[in-house]
């Protein structure tokens, strides 16, 4: 073969598996959630789902989750990345702990958690045996949604916010040495540096993680499941339940339209209020 | 009246802050994780006591009990058949990709790595998760093939494809293409050179990207969930008997998946880094 057409040829079945294991798909269900048993275009999909006693507190509770979980993500990794820019020794070793839960299943995620905010868990017994409560607390279950809700969000903060923490600290990497000088040769202090260097120069990485975290928080589903069951509907944990429980997989394809909707809104949302000037990147 | 803080004082204050800092997030990660594995090994009767002891007991009758379980091992055996299809998928069509866009100058390069690039930072198998097991699911219904597990490995390899093109793309760039041209000098054809030259030199890259495959299909949940149903993988029978499975199992079935792929993690951890481009400046 010649060798012009070697490199077509090199990324061709590469090419060909993604358009058609996403083409297809998205084709597929976009269809499926317009079309009615008759053939016809049809809302009725939708209006089944929106219907449903279920359907508001689904997509409130996601997106709620969403801005609670991304916000506290995005200032503990600022506070990881900003430490591990500064270790002298033992960098790699800190990156690779904080960096342990890029590794685990949102499912084991839950898991972890539920053996901390279990009524027998570990949370209780520490609080025990510093004296706060005289008995086991149940923070889980329908009687207790406030805890629930944050022991889903500890779980989702402890889970992900890796993801971000390696995204800002390959964007702090990008920021040029000198930068860093000439604002200390001007006299800046530590926070001066960070509001009007760090931040401005890192804004592509923020960007990314944003947009990133924002869609993987509407899909968060297997976390919710294990810690709150069905008390604390999700639309990802609806999408499930509608194919998987009650075969109905018209209605799941509208949810799937709907995640897909709120999460290209976010992706705008971020890429217009992100955006980075051209000839002001590092 | 402040004192001016002198340079030594500052230094010690931020190495003090930078030490407290580093403990309390060390051990945000680690303490969770402790207490997994303190009720996955401990007999069923303790994991349900109160309160919890600070220590494991050492005992593997909760492990033996998950994994003696109805449909643990098959599910197991399935969650390793999927992973190992996903590595393989994805290693065979990404590394060509990689190698392409590493040594080749061709129009439509740059397009091609935007198009990769994207699905990195903008990602659209993430986006499309939802979308992509539902229609298959469908699919393999109508046709009478569901359950297939390399249904599933393709959903999977969906997922694992672009950093599986990333980084044989990083790995096959550190190869000196000199190399490759010596190997053309004395003899040897582009084939020859390439698997005598360059994949003696890229084989823990390409291990390690493999691996990378194998831990994103290990841990995935939903797609797994909705594609299986007689042929569960492990995290579709955790997640699918959450509401019927006694407490211990399910600390238990945790620790299965959390050991290895952190175990597999740790052994890429140098190339993980690089990949993101965290490694050592």
């Amino acid at each position: 073969m010649s060798s012009r057409w070697l490199p077509y040829a090199l990324i061709a079945p590469v090419t060909v598996f993604i358009a058609a294991l996403f083409l297809y798909p998205f084709v597929m269900v976009a269809s499926q959630a317009f079309t009615g048993s008759d053939g016809a275009l049809t809302l009725a999909h939708f209006r089944t789902m929106v219907d449903h006693w279920k359907f508001a507190g689904a997509l409130k509770n996601t997106l709620w989750l969403a801005a609670i979980v991304v916000p506290l993500q995005l200032c503990l990794a600022l506070a990881l990345a900003q430490m591990v820019t500064r270790l002298q020794r033992g960098r790699d070793t800190m990156l690779y702990i904080w960096t342990i839960p890029l590794g685990i299943s949102d499912l084991a995620a839950g898991i972890i958690w539920l053996a901390i905010f279990e009524q027998t868990g570990f949370l209780n017994t520490l609080m025990m045996g510093v004296g706060v409560v005289n008995e086991p607390v149940g923070f889980l279950g329908y009687a207790n949604l406030g805890t629930t809700l944050l022991a889903v969000v500890m779980a989702e903060v402890w889970r992900a916010t890796a993801i971000v923490l390696v995204i800002l600290v390959s964007g702090m990497g990008l920021i040029p040495k000198e930068y860093n000088e000439a604002a200390e040769v001007f006299g800046a202090g530590a926070w001066t540096k960070f509001w009007r260097m760090t931040l401005p120069l890192l804004k592509p990485s923020l960007q990314t993680a944003l947009i990133l975290r924002t869609i993987l928080a509407f899909e968060v589903f297997a976390v919710v499941a294990v810690l709150s069951g069905t008390q604390f509907p999700v639309l990802m944990g609806e999408t499930y339940e509608r194919q998987f429980t009650l075969q109905d997989s018209a209605v799941a394809s509208a949810y799937a339209m709907v995640i897909l909707g709120i999460s290209i809104v976010s992706t705008a949302f971020f890429l217009r209020f992100l955006r980075t000037p051209e000839g002001v990147r590092a | 009246m402040k004192t001016p803080v002198t340079l030594e004082q500052a230094q010690l204050r931020t190495r003090r802050v930078l030490l407290i800092g580093g403990v309390l997030a060390t051990a945000w990660i680690l303490l969770p994780l402790y207490f997994l594995l303190i009720n996955a090994f401990s007999s069923p009767e303790t994991v349900s006591q109160f309160p919890k002891a600070y220590w494991p007991e050492g005992n593997t009758e909760s492990m033996a009990f998950l994994l003696g379980f109805q449909g643990v091992i098959s599910a197991l055996i399935n969650s390793l058949a999927v992973a190992a299809m996903t590595m393989v998928i994805s290693i065979f069509l990404g590394a060509p990709a990689g190698y392409a866009i590493a040594r080749y100058d061709f129009p439509g390069k740059t397009s091609f790595r935007m198009l990769i690039m994207l699905t990195r930072a903008f990602p659209l198998p993430l986006l499309a998760l939802p979308l992509l097991a539902l229609p298959l699911a469908v699919f393999f219904i109508r046709h009478g093939i569901d359950d297939t597990l390399w249904g599933l490995a393709m959903v999977h390899s969906m997922l694992a494809l672009p950093f599986a093109v990333l980084i044989t793309y990083s790995l096959f760039s550190g190869v000196p293409v000199e190399l490759e041209e010596a190997a053309w000098v004395f003899g040897c054809n582009k084939w020859q050179a390439f698997t005598r030259v360059v994949m003696p030199l890229a084989a823990p890259g390409l291990a390690a990207s493999a691996v990378f495959a194998f831990v994103i299909s290990w841990n995935e949940v939903f797609a797994a969930a909705v594609l299986t149903i007689e042929n569960r993988t492990l995290t579709a029978f955790l997640l699918q008997s959450l509401n019927t499975s006694p407490v211990y199992l399910k600390f238990a079935g945790g620790a299965l998946l959390v050991v290895p792929a952190t175990i597999f993690m740790f052994l890429i951890r140098k190339h993980l880094f690089a990949m993101w481009g965290i490694s050592n400046r």
